[in-house]
């Protein structure tokens, strides 16, 4: 096969999908992947508006302060004014401005994340996030509460880097990452608020670096922090612990094992995990008092590490401290399980559901030959014969298909709601997986009639904001490949109209599988 | 096994409590879909492992309070929990199905646990939903499997299982083909371009034919039943969880609707703050109660011929963790609801609480098989032949007896 033939595989399995432009494209497409991503900035970004986690946590913990003062002043005055009896005393703040707030939301909110409210007597009302803010006062702000800003705009610049990259191998890269340690925007406002700054700060800061110094970013970041209950986690030999009520949360460490890292049934034990949460204990962020540090940014808690040496995979720690964690956190990230465990979801991440043995062992290989070096990684990927001959049978999922379909027509995202809408009907929901391992990798899970159907759906809705001059018949080859079907071709070209045609190309087997 | 901890005459007693005796227990009952039922089955799957002793807490062990503090459940004062006999007392937030219970229309089993011994919550729920003996084994599922080996009747088209949500959950997922709902807030696209899409798939990608078709068909059903114009909403949202139940119920009610649906609810991974008889668990079955509720007044008569049944994948520690939640467990509760069910009890082999009588010395033990409840539900209930459930639907189960007398004789 000759270079130029392998073009539209490498767009799609690789990179983010082609673009009218692409139809120019020459030259070997292995050295165009790897010179995208060899640039020292490739995964990086930036864009105005965006904030570090802690000036994003400090906007919760102010607006959550206000939000105190202004239900405390409210109280007061009630009790002091001459209210008529009839008037519940407890109701005005919560429940009546939920109503008549987001009532009055933009039109835009309408559109996004309708969700029905049990308290409204069964009308529908729209309320961004009312499915993930906790409580009726984030959904009565909805629109100008930090979490709700901070998330749409990361949403945009995230997404407006995916559709204008080059080839947008490091965006996808990205994507695998920020899944495969994903948080939650449904956690908490403190998490909703940060997830775009964690992958910045956690995931982006090291996508071609070193995967402990990723691993060690991830677990100490305040996102995370939260995300998994650590913020939680005290020694209950620690001074704390001894002082309060209070003990081990070993969720994070158990995910650490069983997801970041080694991967389940890899050799660990419940002993392993117990320990784990032991020397992570008081690794957690600040609080809005400041009293540790920098409200929203990590800090080691000596008050809340449990003390004392601890046994993890027969290995003793006995480093005071922070150093402690760090130390176990770094052999973790280097055994041949953690090789192992991340090699196999690359292979079935971006080649296929049942990719070849010896993908994923070349990619173990090297993970473990060059102490986890992912510029390596990524490049033995490109690299290898077996992540080029697999068929094209995986299907894109709702945020590869959504990003596809924006390069397709060249269309340029301004407003992040109809991207975060599609891909909440379609169930991956930016940042918002329903459990600590992700979305899933794997086609079965996207490929079901409900899925499929919301797909025409969205496609219908999404290609009718296509002003494009070009005959839809042109944008075959450049976005489809030479290899379409002729069944795809001619339906396309047959089409009753402009917008039937482009909502057909983004429905074509050609285009749903990479 | 100590039977000091229970304060009831023998365990066996205690096994079936609340219920006299089945007139049915043992004998296999023959297909109902060749006689006058007509039956229909949900599987709601919990996933995040409920923590089933804040869901049913064993109020008489004289050990819970002090094992499972500010959670545990009470008889008296504040938000008492809810009595269904002098042992056990269910979480306060599910008043619906209590009534259920009274009216011997639903019960729940404790200790029990699937055959799954680790704490993943992932591999847990691959074994719970496939079926299989190992985690790993996920290209189908056990209900999937059991509608496979139905008999066809005359009156039922295939499909007969309906997927809810946006992805189907792995238990209905298979060979057999099912239909997918799950409610959306998008303009319809025309019917000329779902036909022109329908095409292309149907001779260049099958599979996506196929989801394509099965995707509209379930669409239309939905609709002529004045579901149109249902929104979606989160899973783990309360709310949600009613609106799936009324769409699914809604289906299923039609003379040929779905007989199988398979449903999911997230978010019961409670680490930190679960909160008892009020609080985040209470709140979330709050809401699997009124998703109960829902099937049952909207299936209105075919609520006889109807169970409903909710398992999650293990439980949690038997001791709250340090930051007032329960860490991943071993052995909860399931729930069965339904005109059919064999109700008004609570069946558990109550292995104790003392230290020595946790699983691991952390997690209340599993007594009963969940398996053998689901395969107990899918001999007597939908008529799938002992055999075949040991063989393709839970392979390697023969040890396994499918539990008799569960449902309404």
């Amino acid at each position: 096969m000759s270079a130029d033939a392998n073009w539209p595989l490498a767009l799609k399995r690789f990179g983010h999908g082609a673009r009218p432009v692409d139809k120019a494209r020459s030259g070997d497409p292995r050295e165009a992947l790897i010179a995208e991503i060899s640039k020292p900035d490739a995964a990086l970004l930036d864009a105005p508006g965006l904030l570090s986690t802690s000036d994003n946590q400090k906007l919760v913990f102010a607006d959550q302060a206000e939000k105190k003062r202004l239900r405390d002043l409210g109280a007061a005055q009630l009790a002091r004014s001459a209210l008529p009896s009839y008037l519940p005393i407890k109701t005005p703040v919560a429940p009546v401005l939920a109503g008549g707030v987001a009532g009055a939301a933009p039109a835009m909110a309408g559109n996004m994340m309708t969700a029905p409210n049990a308290m409204a007597g069964g009308a529908m009302m729209p309320a961004v996030n009312a499915a993930t803010a906790p409580g009726a006062m984030a959904a009565a702000k909805a629109s100008e509460a930090p979490e709700g800003r901070a998330y749409r705009s990361e949403a945009l610049a995230r997404l407006a880097k995916a559709v204008g990259a080059d080839i947008g191998f490091a965006e996808r890269w990205v994507a695998f990452w920020s899944n495969h340690f994903c948080v939650s925007i449904s956690k908490s406002n403190l998490v909703h608020v940060a997830a775009g700054s964690f992958e910045r700060e956690a995931i982006r800061a090291h996508a071609f670096g070193r995967f402990a110094d990723m691993l060690r970013a991830v677990e100490q970041h305040p996102a995370m922090l939260h995300f998994l209950d650590n913020q939680q986690s005290i020694g209950p030999d620690s001074p704390a612990g001894r002082r309060r009520k209070v003990g081990l949360n070993e969720n994070l460490a158990r995910e650490i094992l069983e997801l970041h890292t080694m991967g389940v049934g890899s050799g660990y034990g419940q002993t392993d995990v117990t320990s784990l949460a032991r020397v992570i204990t008081g690794w957690t962020s600040v609080g809005p008092d400041g009293k540790m540090g920098v409200p929203g940014t990590f800090v080691f808690n000596v008050n809340a590490h449990e003390p004392g040496a601890q046994t993890i995979l027969d290995k003793s720690y006995a480093q005071a401290g922070e150093a402690q964690g760090e130390a176990a956190l770094d052999d973790i990230a280097h055994y041949p399980a953690t090789a192992r465990h991340i090699a196999n979801k690359l292979a079935k991440a971006f080649v296929s559901d049942d990719p070849q043995p010896q993908l994923a062992a070349k990619l173990a290989a090297v993970f473990q030959a060059t102490g986890g070096d992912l510029l390596a990684l990524a490049k033995a990927l490109i690299e290898a014969p077996e992540a080029w001959s697999a068929p094209a049978t995986k299907l894109r999922n709702p945020w590869e298909w959504t990003v596809a379909s924006y390069r397709a027509f060249d269309k340029v995202p301004t407003d992040p709601g109809q991207a975060l809408n599609a891909l909440r009907l379609l169930g991956q929901p930016l940042w918002q997986p329903a459990g600590p391992n992700g979305f899933s990798d794997d086609t079965a899970a996207w490929l079901s009639p409900e899925g499929i159907k919301t797909r025409v759906e969205v496609a219908a809705l999404f290609s009718r904001q296509i002003k494009d001059a070009r005959r839809p018949a042109d944008l075959v080859d450049p976005i489809l490949g030479a290899a379409a079907s002729s069944d795809t071709r001619e339906t396309i070209a047959r089409a009753e109209t402009p917008e039937q045609a482009y909502a057909l190309l983004i429905l074509s087997p050609e285009f749903m599988r990479r | 096994m100590p039977f000091d901890v229970v304060p009831h005459p023998s365990r066996r007693s205690f096994l079936s409590y609340g219920a006299a005796t089945f007139a049915a227990a043992g004998i296999p009952r023959v297909a109902s879909a060749s006689g006058a039922r007509d039956p229909r089955l949900v599987v709601v799957i919990l996933r995040g492992a409920l923590d089933g002793m804040s869901a049913l807490g064993p109020i008489g062990d004289p050990d819970y309070a002090g094992l499972h503090g500010d959670l545990a459940l009470r008889f008296s004062g504040d938000h008492a929990a809810l009595k269904l006999n002098d042992f056990f007392g269910l979480n306060p937030a599910m008043a619906n199905f209590a009534r259920l219970y009274d009216s011997k229309q639903a019960l729940m089993v404790h200790a029990v646990a699937s055959n799954y011994r680790d704490r993943s919550h992932f591999d847990g729920q691959d074994v719970l939903e496939s079926g299989m003996p190992t985690p790993g084994q996920v290209q189908s599922g056990w209900l999937n499997r059991a509608i496979a080996a139905l008999p066809m009747g005359d009156t039922v088209d295939a499909p007969k299982g309906l997927a809810v949500g946006a992805t189907p959950p792995l238990v209905i997922r298979g060979g057999a083909p099912i239909l997918g709902w799950a409610p959306t807030a998008l303009a319809k696209p025309t019917a000329d371009l779902i036909s022109r899409t329908m095409g292309i798939y149907a001779h260049v990608d099958p599979a996506l034919a196929t989801a394509l078709r099965e995707g509209f068909d379930a669409e239309a059903m939905a609709t002529k039943d004045g579901m149109a114009g249902v929104k979606a909403a989160g899973a783990a949202d309360v709310a949600g969880m009613r609106q799936a139940a009324e769409g699914a119920a809604r289906l299923m009610a039609a003379d040929n609707g779905p007989r199988v649906v398979a449903l999911a609810f997230d978010g019961w991974d409670t680490h930190a703050n679960e909160g008892g008889a009020t609080g985040r668990l209470a709140q979330l079955l709050g809401g699997l109660d009124q998703a109960f509720a829902a099937f049952e007044k909207e299936l209105g008569g075919k609520w006889n011929d109807t169970i409903v049944v909710a398992v999650t994948e293990f439980g949690r520690t038997a001791r709250i963790n340090g930051t007032v939640g329960t860490d991943h467990g071993t052995a909860t509760v399931a729930f069965l609801a339904g005109g059919a069910v064999a109700g008004g009890r609570v069946i558990a082999d109550w292995p104790g609480l003392k230290d020595t009588n946790l699983y691991e010395g952390r997690d209340l033990k599993p007594t009963t098989d969940l398996r053998a409840v689901l395969k107990g539900v899918l001999a007597d209930h939908l008529g799938v032949p002992t055999q075949v459930l040991a063989q393709k639907v839970f392979p390697d189960t023969i040890g396994v007896a499918p539990m008799a007398g569960l449902v309404a004789g």
